[in-house]
């Protein structure tokens, strides 16, 4: 790896976002790929705070300071992205924190990195009640919803939305996608999701994969 | 201003001058994945044990909380009451987001229980007041409403000042609803503490109700969370906190919150703090 793809994954760790933003402009004017910019710096370095996060390593005020610079970073790079013919006809996704549910950091690192591969997001915001995402989609026609809850008390409103989405009959419509600390695959297979992703960049992975599958 | 709430056999008193009641957080499998599964495995060891040992530890109730996702929650809710009531002589304060399972445990809860919760949310006022009243409980009052948590104190007043009319309306006296004033993590919101501090103080003042506080909250995502928790209830005791739901079983907790009692005027001749000593 490069060593200003390392710095850029170092400055995004130790939440220095004056190099940060430098770096990546550096990065871009050296005629690196954007997507490389994205994934083996950025990205990487996101899904490395997880990793630190999930061992008690990593606490909450770093990444919430880190998923600003992503955005911040997305921002220098997301005019060369667009200006790839491929990025050109994106699918739209719905994103949102469900209904009772306050917490929507994991839903905008998401939102975040979900754009940077050119899906058009709409993020609905925090606590959502569920017929408003079922006009959003009946509005939109997006291909997939990402829905979030943070709280045991607000999963069943995962649930509650896709049944919503049957009884509108727009459910074989669209690809719905759930997460949130406390959801599990398990979970995501009981109330029939169509996807789960236990961190930010898995949740782009499995995005991409049901938008594909639903092209 | 007093709230009495009672078990069976006990009588616990919320007020300024009373010393501060912690209510043990423990039995609540949100966040705790090997209680959850115990749960809906049926084993309820880790309960019998958290009942217990947070009534030595300190604390004057218990709250309950039954939520695994999936589960029924309102027949686990009534399982848990009486379980706890059989092992404690401690009020209980009965949790849950769902109005069916907070009126299926009411009625086998002994005594004067409190309700946690109603926020400022209109739907969640008119179902769950009534049961309130019908009961002769108390309740606890989030501030928020269905625009989520403000950070501003005025308005976190306004909802307070809300909740307490509504209840008033349904005939619910002032002193048997305790407000709550939200204490979010201050790992994603530097202000976080601060507006809920600036909340107590405009409580205290101005509707004069007894609080109390899901204070662990606040230290969430952050190292040393034991330390920011006992330190935040000791500000809130200054501004005005009178109980908080939190876990005593962190011993410097209820050793800081009788000392804060001490030095608040609210521990009679130091006899709380002198015996808890002498042990």
């Amino acid at each position: 790896m490069s060593d200003l793809l390392k710095s850029l994954q170092e400055a995004i760790l130790t939440i220095d976002e004056e190099t940060a933003l430098k770096v990546t402009q550096e990065l871009l004017d050296s005629g690196m790929e954007p997507e490389e910019i994205l994934e083996s710096g950025m990205t990487e370095a996101l899904l490395e705070l997880g990793r630190r996060w999930n061992c008690g390593e990593a606490f909450l005020p770093e990444v919430v300071a880190a998923a600003g610079i992503f955005e911040r970073c997305s921002a220098i790079v997301e005019p060369a992205l667009m200006a790839k013919a491929d990025r050109k006809v994106s699918d739209k996704a719905i994103i949102a924190t469900v209904k009772g549910d306050l917490h929507d950091l994991g839903k905008n690192i998401v939102g975040a990195m979900m754009k940077t591969v050119g899906l058009e997001v709409h993020d609905l915001g925090k606590n959502v009640p569920t017929e408003k995402i079922i006009e959003a989609v009946k509005e939109l026609q997006p291909k997939l919803i990402g829905l979030s809850a943070l709280l045991t008390t607000t999963m069943p409103e995962q649930e509650n939305v896709i049944k919503a989405l049957e009884e509108a009959g727009l459910r074989s419509a669209v690809k719905v996608m759930v997460g949130g600390a406390p959801v599990t695959q398990e979970w995501a297979d009981r109330i029939g999701a169509d996807g789960y992703a236990p961190n930010a960049p898995e949740a782009v992975r499995v995005a991409l994969e049901l938008t594909q599958v639903a092209a | 201003m007093e709230t009495v709430l009672e078990s069976a056999s006990r009588k616990v008193v919320i007020g300024p001058d009373k010393p501060f009641v912690i209510i043990g957080e423990r039995i609540n499998p949100t966040g705790r994945k090997v209680l959850a599964a115990q749960l809906e495995a049926g084993d309820f060891t880790t309960v019998e044990q958290d009942a217990i040992s947070q009534v030595e530890a300190g604390a004057a109730m218990l709250d309950v909380n039954a939520g695994v996702p999936g589960a029924d929650e309102a027949k686990m809710l009534v399982g848990l009451v009486e379980l706890v009531q059989e092992l404690t002589e401690a009020p209980l304060s009965v949790d849950s987001a769902m109005d069916s399972a907070l009126a299926a445990a009411l009625p086998v809860c002994q005594g004067k229980p409190l309700v946690n919760s109603v926020n400022g949310e209109e739907e969640r006022l008119e179902k769950i007041l009534p049961l309130i009243k019908e009961r002769g409980a108390a309740v606890i009052g989030l501030v928020f409403d269905e625009a989520g948590p403000s950070m501003d104190p005025d308005e976190r007043f306004r909802i307070a000042q809300l909740i307490v009319e509504r209840a008033a309306d349904h005939g619910i006296p002032q002193q048997d609803v305790l407000i709550d004033p939200l204490a979010m993590t201050v790992g994603a919101e530097p202000q976080a503490a601060v507006v809920a501090l600036e909340t107590i103080r405009l409580v205290r003042q101005e509707l004069g109700n007894n609080m109390t506080i899901g204070a662990s909250n606040v230290s969430f995502g952050l190292p040393g969370r034991k330390i920011i928790n006992y330190s935040f209830l000791a500000l809130a005791m200054s501004a005005g906190l009178t109980s908080a739901i939190t876990n005593p079983l962190v011993p410097e907790t209820p050793m800081t919150l009788m000392a804060c009692d001490l030095l608040l005027a609210r521990d009679e001749y130091g006899m709380n703090w002198i015996k808890a000593h002498r042990k």
